[in-house]
C-alpha cells in the first residue's frame, strides 16, 4: 500500500485540488443530500428521519410534482430535437468552406453564450409580451398577437423557441464531425449519382451518429436541467397556470421559498434518476444506430 | 468502353497552373497510366475526367462528347480512391449495391450484379462484413467491386495500392492486371511507383509540373527515353547520366568525359556543345565495353539474385552497375568497368534526347 502510494505519489499530488475540490464541493452534498432526501427539514431546526416519505408524499399526494414533470418533459420532447436540429443544419452550412468561418463560427455561438444568462430571459419575456416586437412584426403582416408568454398554451413553446436558439455547442460539436467525415465519400457517391438528400441520409448522417448520440445525451441532459429562462420568465412561480412550472423551478421553490430542503433534495434524486434512465436508454439503443469506425467485433 | 480525347486541358488555382494546356489521345479500351512525382498534377487530372474537378482551360470528350460540363455521375465512369473511399457503416454487400440503387434497376439485377463482381473478385464470403472487418487487401477488391457493378465505360484508379505493404501491392497489382485482360474496359490509372506505371500500362503519360514529358509504351519509353527526366525517372536503379562535350569536326565528332578516355560519335555532324549521356546500370559491362573507366566500389547493394554496386570514377562522379553475376564485390576494390556505344542516349544541353546522334553511333 505504501509503497503504491509512495509510486504514485506525484499523480495524486497532481490531481489533489481536484479531489479536495471534488470531495468537499460534490461528494459531499450529493450525500448530505441523499441524506436529507429522507428527512424533513426546513434549515432552521436539525433534520428529523422521515424514511421514504418524500417520496411517497410525491408520488401519491403532490399534483404539483406531476406537472413540473409533464411541463419539463414536454420541453425535453420538443427543444431537444430542435435545437439538434438546428445546430445540424447551421453547421453543414458552415462546413461549406467559408473564409470566413471562424466569424460565423463565433456569431452562431454568442446565443449560447448570452443564452442562459438573466438579460436574455427578460428580453425574451419582453420581446414575447402582448406589446412586444414579436407581435409587432405580426401585426405588420395583418396577424393579431396574443400574449404568447401569458397565455399558458403558448408559453411553453417561447422558451423551446429560446432553447433552440442556444445551438452553439452542439453546432461546434457538430461541425467537428463533419469536417472528420472523408470527402471522398461524398466524392464516391457523386460519381455514383447519389442525390444530396439520399448523400444526407444515407452517409452524412450514419457517419454523425457517434456525434449525434452525444449530442442527443448532453443536450437531453441540459434540457432536464434548465432553469434561468423559466425562472425569469414566469418570475420565479411557474406561471401562467404552472405552464412554466418546470422541474428544476419548482425544486428551487420548495428548497429556497418555502424551505423544504429534504423534499427538494427528495426531487433532485428523482430528477437525477430520471436522467440517468433517459442516459442509460440512449446508451442501450445506441449499439442499433451508432456506428463507430474503429470499433472492434 | 470509352475513348477521351483532352485539348489544352487546364486547370488552375488562381494564379498556380496546376495543368498546363495538356493534350492527350485515351483510346478505347486501352490501360493508361499517368505517372509522375508528387504534385505533378496527375491526381488532379484524373479528378478532372472524373468531374470532380472543374476544367479551367480547354475540352475533355468520352466518346466526341465534350463532357466539362457534364457532373461526374452523367460521365459513365467508375472511380477507385486511393482510401478506398468505403462506406464504414455498410456491410460489403451494401457498399456494393449503393450506387446501383441510384439507378432505376431491378432488385434482382442489382443482386446478380453484385454476385457477379464479388465472384470475379472472390469476395463472396466477405459480403455481411463491415469495411473495419477487412484487410487492405480485401478493402480494395471491394472498392473494385464497387466500380465493377456499374458496368462503366471509363475505370479511373487514383494511387490504388499504395495504402497497401509492399507484398500485397504486388499481388493486388497481379490481379489487377489480369481483371484488365478480363473486364477489357478502359482504364485510367494515377501512380508515383514507376514499377506499377511499367508493369501494368499499356501506355505510359509521364507528367511533370502539369504537363506530359512523353506519352508510349513502358518499352518505348525505357529504351527512348524522350528527355533527361523521363530517363531518370523510369528504371530503378536510376540511369546514369554523365556529363561530356563533344568536340571535333563534324564527320567525326569526339565525346570528351570525365574519367573516360575520348571516343567518336560516328557522323555526329554538330559544333562542339554540352550534352549528357545516359547509361542504364544494367548496360554497364565488367572488363569490358567499347568506353571504358577504372574506379573504386563504394558501396555493395546485396539485394539476392544481383548487386547494385556503386563505383566511385576518380573525377567524383559515381557510377551505378547491376551486377548480376557471380563474382563477390568488396567495398574498396579497384574494378574496371565500360559500355557500349549503342546502350548510350545522348541528350542536349535542354535535356532533350539527340536522336540522331544516336541513331548513327548505333
Amino acid at each position: 500500500m505504501f509503497r503504491f502510494l509512495r509510486r504514485n505519489a506525484a499523480g495524486y499530488v497532481f490531481l489533489s485540488p481536484w479531489l479536495v475540490g471534488f470531495v468537499f464541493l460534490a461528494l459531499g452534498p450529493i450525500l448530505a443530500s441523499l441524506y436529507m432526501s429522507f428527512t424533513r427539514y426546513d434549515m432552521v431546526s436539525p433534520p428529523v428521519w422521515d424514511g421514504l416519505g418524500n417520496y411517497q408524499y410525491m408520488f401519491e399526494h403532490d399534483r404539483r410534482f406531476w406537472k413540473a414533470l409533464q411541463v419539463t418533459f414536454t420541453f425535453v420532447a420538443f427543444s431537444v430535437p430542435l435545437r439538434l436540429a438546428m445546430a445540424l443544419g447551421v453547421a453543414m452550412l458552415l462546413d461549406k468552406g467559408l473564409r470566413t468561418i471562424g466569424l460565423y463560427r463565433a456569431i452562431f455561438y454568442l446565443p449560447s453564450l448570452l443564452g442562459a444568462s438573466i438579460a436574455i430571459a427578460l428580453l425574451w419575456r419582453e420581446m414575447f409580451g402582448v406589446d412586444g416586437v414579436v407581435n409587432g412584426a405580426l401585426a405588420m403582416i395583418g396577424i393579431e398577437g396574443r400574449g404568447w408568454i401569458t397565455d399558458p398554451d403558448t408559453s411553453l413553446y417561447t422558451i423551446v423557441i429560446l432553447a433552440m436558439w442556444q445551438f452553439g455547442s452542439p453546432m461546434l460539436i457538430f461541425l467537428a464531425g463533419l469536417r472528420g467525415i472523408p470527402r471522398d465519400l461524398y466524392e464516391a457517391a457523386e460519381i455514383d449519382g447519389t442525390s444530396k438528400w439520399r448523400q444526407f441520409w444515407r452517409i452524412t448522417l450514419p457517419m454523425l451518429a457517434p456525434v449525434v448520440f452525444f449530442n442527443l445525451v448532453l443536450q437531453t441532459i441540459e434540457a432536464f436541467k434548465t432553469f434561468t429562462s423559466a425562472f425569469i420568465i414566469s418570475n420565479g412561480t411557474g406561471a401562467p397556470a404552472d405552464s412554466l412550472l418546470f422541474y428544476t423551478v419548482y425544486l428551487f421553490n420548495e428548497a429556497f421559498k418555502f424551505f423544504r430542503m429534504g423534499y427538494a433534495s427528495a426531487l433532485a434524486w428523482v430528477l437525477l434518476i430520471i436522467i440517468a434512465v433517459f442516459t442509460a436508454l440512449a446508451f442501450a439503443t445506441s449499439k442499433y444506430w451508432v456506428h463507430y469506425e474503429n470499433e472492434r467485433d | 468502353m470509352s475513348a477521351l480525347t483532352l485539348r489544352n486541358v487546364g486547370k488552375s488555382y488562381g494564379a498556380l497552373d496546376i495543368i498546363k494546356g495538356l493534350n492527350l489521345d485515351i483510346r478505347d479500351g486501352e490501360f493508361l497510366v499517368l505517372v509522375g512525382p508528387s504534385g505533378c498534377g496527375k491526381s488532379t487530372l484524373l479528378r478532372m475526367i472524373a468531374g470532380l474537378e472543374e476544367i479551367t482551360d480547354g475540352t475533355i470528350a468520352i466518346d466526341d462528347r465534350i463532357v466539362n460540363d457534364l457532373p461526374a455521375s452523367k460521365r459513365n465512369l467508375s472511380m477507385v480512391f486511393q482510401s478506398y473511399a468505403l462506406y464504414p457503416h455498410m456491410s460489403v454487400r451494401k457498399n456494393l449495391a449503393f450506387g446501383l440503387q441510384n439507378l432505376s434497376m431491378s432488385k434482382d439485377e442489382i443482386n446478380r450484379r453484385v454476385d457477379e463482381a464479388a465472384r470475379i473478385l472472390q469476395i463472396e464470403p466477405l459480403m455481411d462484413r463491415k469495411p473495419r472487418q477487412l484487410s487492405g487487401g480485401q478493402k480494395q477488391r471491394v472498392a473494385i467491386g464497387r466500380c465493377i457493378v456499374r458496368e462503366p465505360g471509363l475505370f479511373l484508379f487514383d494511387e490504388p495500392l499504395s495504402n497497401l505493404d509492399a507484398e500485397l501491392r504486388v499481388q493486388m497489382r497481379v490481379e489487377l492486371a489480369a481483371l484488365y485482360r478480363r473486364l477489357k474496359t478502359t482504364m485510367i490509372y494515377v501512380t508515383h511507383d514507376q514499377v506499377e506505371a511499367m508493369t501494368l500500362a499499356s501506355r505510359i503519360v509521364v507528367l511533370r509540373a502539369g504537363k506530359i514529358e512523353q506519352v508510349g509504351t513502358p518499352e518505348e519509353l525505357y529504351t527512348r527515353p524522350a528527355n533527361l527526366f523521363v530517363a531518370g525517372f523510369l528504371g530503378s536503379p536510376k540511369i546514369n547520366m554523365l556529363p561530356a562535350m563533344v568536340d571535333g569536326d563534324a564527320t567525326a565528332p569526339l565525346a570528351k568525359m570525365a574519367d573516360f578516355p575520348a571516343f567518336t560519335l560516328p557522323a555526329l555532324s554538330t559544333a562542339a556543345r554540352d550534352i549528357t549521356i545516359c547509361v542504364r546500370p544494367e548496360a554497364i559491362h565488367l572488363d569490358g565495353g567499347e568506353v571504358q573507366a577504372t574506379g573504386t566500389i563504394r558501396l555493395v547493394e546485396y539485394l539476392g539474385a544481383e548487386r547494385l554496386i556503386h563505383i566511385d570514377l576518380p573525377s567524383g562522379q559515381t557510377l551505378l552497375f547491376h551486377a548480376t553475376g557471380p563474382d563477390q564485390h568488396v567495398v574498396g576494390d579497384t574494378l574496371q568497368v565500360g559500355f557500349d556505344l549503342a546502350d548510350m542516349h545522348f541528350f542536349d544541353a535542354d535535356g532533350v534526347r539527340m536522336e540522331a546522334a544516336i541513331a548513327q553511333a548505333a
